[in-house]
């Protein structure tokens, strides 16, 4: 069943790739914007690009929240899916994961271009993209906490990131602080071991927290 | 003598014996208040760094004290409220947040007043500056969610779980940040030197903490009271007592 | 089988009913009456574990719903006002996936012949968006064809169906009475059932 969720989720996504590319675009043009305000100076654009781009992908992930309850909710599925004999958790999990494969992957694999534009070195290039493999799913994890807090509520969208956004400030600081220690000739092993933990923390400990918020919420 | 504690759990006799213990605590907020504002302003002396700009502290320190105690109380109650469903427990979560969001915007500001003249700017990105200012977006969070549902009981619930997401987070959170602020120790500024501390500061400190303890006290009693009959409106002890004050 | 005891609902400041009592047998229909905002989908979504009641307590085989959790969910199927489709998926595709997740795997031709059944033949591969009202509805009853729960809680299953779709729904309702089904359903209209128990529940 979690497979089945999860064969759902992306066949969906299939039918409306319209979705999946506006976040992706999203990402794109915000990213793009930075240079156009703080003006085109190699130096610190490179300095910048890694908090930019992980507070890029950070709305990104946020944006696409709305969508991962809500439209089931709309349409009854997800009243079915409360009443499967399988552990909710599990199959929040699921739906969190195919949450990633739809927005966080496209993310991570449009990184490096865009790192390439704030002209990071080869190697920062490589330590950002894995970090935001690594950090993507964590934002996933917690941002479905929020999703499933603020269904079917006016302002949800607005609300989530009130609540979300400060949960994703460790993630964004290891992430994009990966790549500085890393630019500036450091180790950066620390920071993805602890971006490692926080996956696992979010693995464990999400899923049930989001259940027990969808319960909440359709009752 | 046994007290059948269970009682004031209906919120019903809370009501009743919050309404005889407000004033009680008012009267100690207001007292340990001045006794506090008179040591902290005329008794402790002229700190020999920081000149008369430290008095600062009698109220700086108590307020971030209590937004961190505060957000923690307000998620236990939250906590119990959510695994035991009772209704007074959420209650009094509801009840808190307003006053920790109070004591976290107060113990940024007079933290930024301090900054002025000691660093000679507004606001660091020290690493418990930048802590508190996530305790404030918590508290905020935790505020609009509520006010986003109009079902009371969902909104319990579902503040309950934000909360205590969120007191899971904040040790995550002020660990993150504390390893940021060292990474990046570009300002030359440290809060960690604390200079050691008279006797009298201390005491007037202490003093003005247990009055920020009793007008918390106070006021959620007396916020957690309105909430109650904002709820119960429609019972008859709502009812019985709305006829009794219109005498 | 499936008892309820002075069950409460309170919705807002509003108590929509109390004290309602019911204790239903296998092969047993249950028809839940009463006005607009009496608390019938309240008591149904109850009844499935969707939310639980102010007060009381419903059991299923003498155990409560709460402690048998997944178990419960598995013998029982629930059908809101909301059909539950995906406007996305073709018509095949919604009964395989949900039925799946209801834990029940449904090979291809099962899921054809069911949607034959139900009138749908020759749209299985239509995605849901097009169909009328009427025929979204015969989708998600489809799922009641393919797994075989031995309680069925359904919330106005006869709303936008034709004639014929209700003849077929009142067929498909007595042959799971007889199978020794239990069948607990809000309705406006009227619908002619024999079964060997007829409960009549009236909300205020």
């Amino acid at each position: 069943m979690f497979l089945w969720i999860i064969k759902r989720d992306l066949l969906l996504a299939v039918r409306r790739r319209s979705d999946v590319l506006t976040t992706l675009f999203f990402f794109v043009i915000v990213v793009s914007l930075f240079p156009l305000s703080v003006g085109p100076e190699m130096n610190m654009l490179r300095t910048m690009a890694p908090g930019v781009v992980w507070v890029a992908a950070l709305l990104a992930s946020m944006l696409s929240l709305g969508r991962m309850f809500s439209n089931d909710y709309l349409d009854g599925t997800l009243e079915q899916v409360l009443l499967s004999p399988q552990s909710l958790s599990l199959l929040v999990l699921g739906k969190a994961l195919a949450h990633w494969l739809v927005t966080g992957v496209p993310l991570v694999l449009m990184a490096p271009i865009l790192g390439i534009q704030y002209d990071l070195p080869a190697e920062a290039l490589s330590v950002l993209t894995v970090s935001l493999l690594l950090g993507t799913p964590v934002l996933s994890l917690i941002g479905a906490i929020g999703a499933a807090l603020t269904l079917g509520l006016r302002g949800g969208g607005v609300l989530v990131s009130l609540l979300v956004l400060p949960l994703y400030i460790p993630v964004l600081i290891f992430g994009s602080g990966a790549v500085e220690a890393n630019m500036a000739g450091l180790g950066y092993d620390a920071h993805f071991s602890l971006l490692g933990a926080f996956l696992l923390v979010s693995l464990v400990f999400s899923p049930w927290a989001t259940a027990a918020s969808l319960r909440v919420s359709m009752e | 003598m046994a007290i059948n504690w269970f009682k004031y759990s209906s919120p019903a006799s809370f009501y009743s014996l919050a309404g005889k213990m407000i004033p009680i605590f008012v009267i100690l907020a207001v007292v340990l208040l001045i006794a506090g504002l008179y040591v902290g302003f005329f008794v402790a002396p002229t700190d020999f760094q920081q000149g008369e700009a430290y008095r600062i502290i009698f109220i700086h320190v108590p307020a971030a004290w209590m937004s961190m105690f505060l957000y923690v109380v307000m998620a236990c109650w939250a906590g119990i409220g959510l695994a035991f469903n009772t209704r007074l427990s959420s209650m009094v979560a509801t009840a808190i947040a307003p006053t920790g969001a109070m004591f976290t915007f107060l113990a940024l500001w007079t933290g930024a007043l301090w900054g002025k003249p000691m660093w000679g700017t507004w606001w660091v990105w020290d690493a418990r500056l930048t802590s508190e200012l996530i305790l404030l977006f918590l508290y905020i969070g935790f505020m609009s969610l509520q006010a986003a549902i109009d079902d009371p009981r969902r909104a319990d619930k579902a503040g309950a779980i934000i909360a205590l997401v969120g007191v899971i987070n904040i040790p995550i959170i002020y660990f993150s940040v504390q390893w940021w602020n060292t990474l990046h120790q570009g300002a030359s500024v440290s809060l960690n030197q604390a200079p050691a501390m008279a006797t009298t500061m201390l005491t007037g400190m202490l003093i003005m903490v247990f009055a920020s303890w009793m007008y918390s006290i106070a006021v959620i009693l007396k916020r957690t009271r309105v909430i109650i009959l904002e709820r119960e409106s429609h019972t008859a002890w709502v009812a019985e007592l709305r006829k009794k004050e219109a005498i | 089988m499936l008892q309820g005891s002075s069950l409460a609902c309170v919705r807002g400041d509003r108590r929509l009913f109390k004290d309602v009592n019911f204790s239903l047998e296998a092969g047993g229909l249950m028809q839940v009456r009463g006005p607009n905002g009496s608390g019938k989908t309240s008591l149904l979504r109850m009844l499935c574990g969707l939310s639980n009641p102010a007060l009381g307590e419903i059991s299923w085989c003498g155990t409560s719903i709460r402690a048998l959790g997944g178990d419960y969910f598995a013998t029982m199927t629930y059908m809101g006002h909301l059909s539950g489709t995906k406007d996305d998926l073709t018509v095949v595709e919604n009964l395989c996936i949900s039925s799946a997740l209801a834990g029940i795997e449904v090979s291809e031709s099962q899921a054809y012949e069911a949607l034959k059944h139900m009138g749908l033949g020759g749209r299985e591969t239509l995605p849901v968006k097009v169909l009328s009202q009427g025929q979204r509805r015969r989708v998600a009853l489809a799922r009641l064809l393919v797994c075989q729960t031995k309680l069925w809680i359904l919330d106005e299953p006869l709303a936008a169906l034709d004639v014929s779709a209700v003849k077929l729904m009142q067929c498909l309702l007595e042959k799971h009475l007889e199978q020794g089904g239990m069948v607990v359903m809000t309705t406006h209209q009227e619908i002619d059932i024999t079964a060997a128990s007829i409960i009549q529940l009236q909300l205020a």
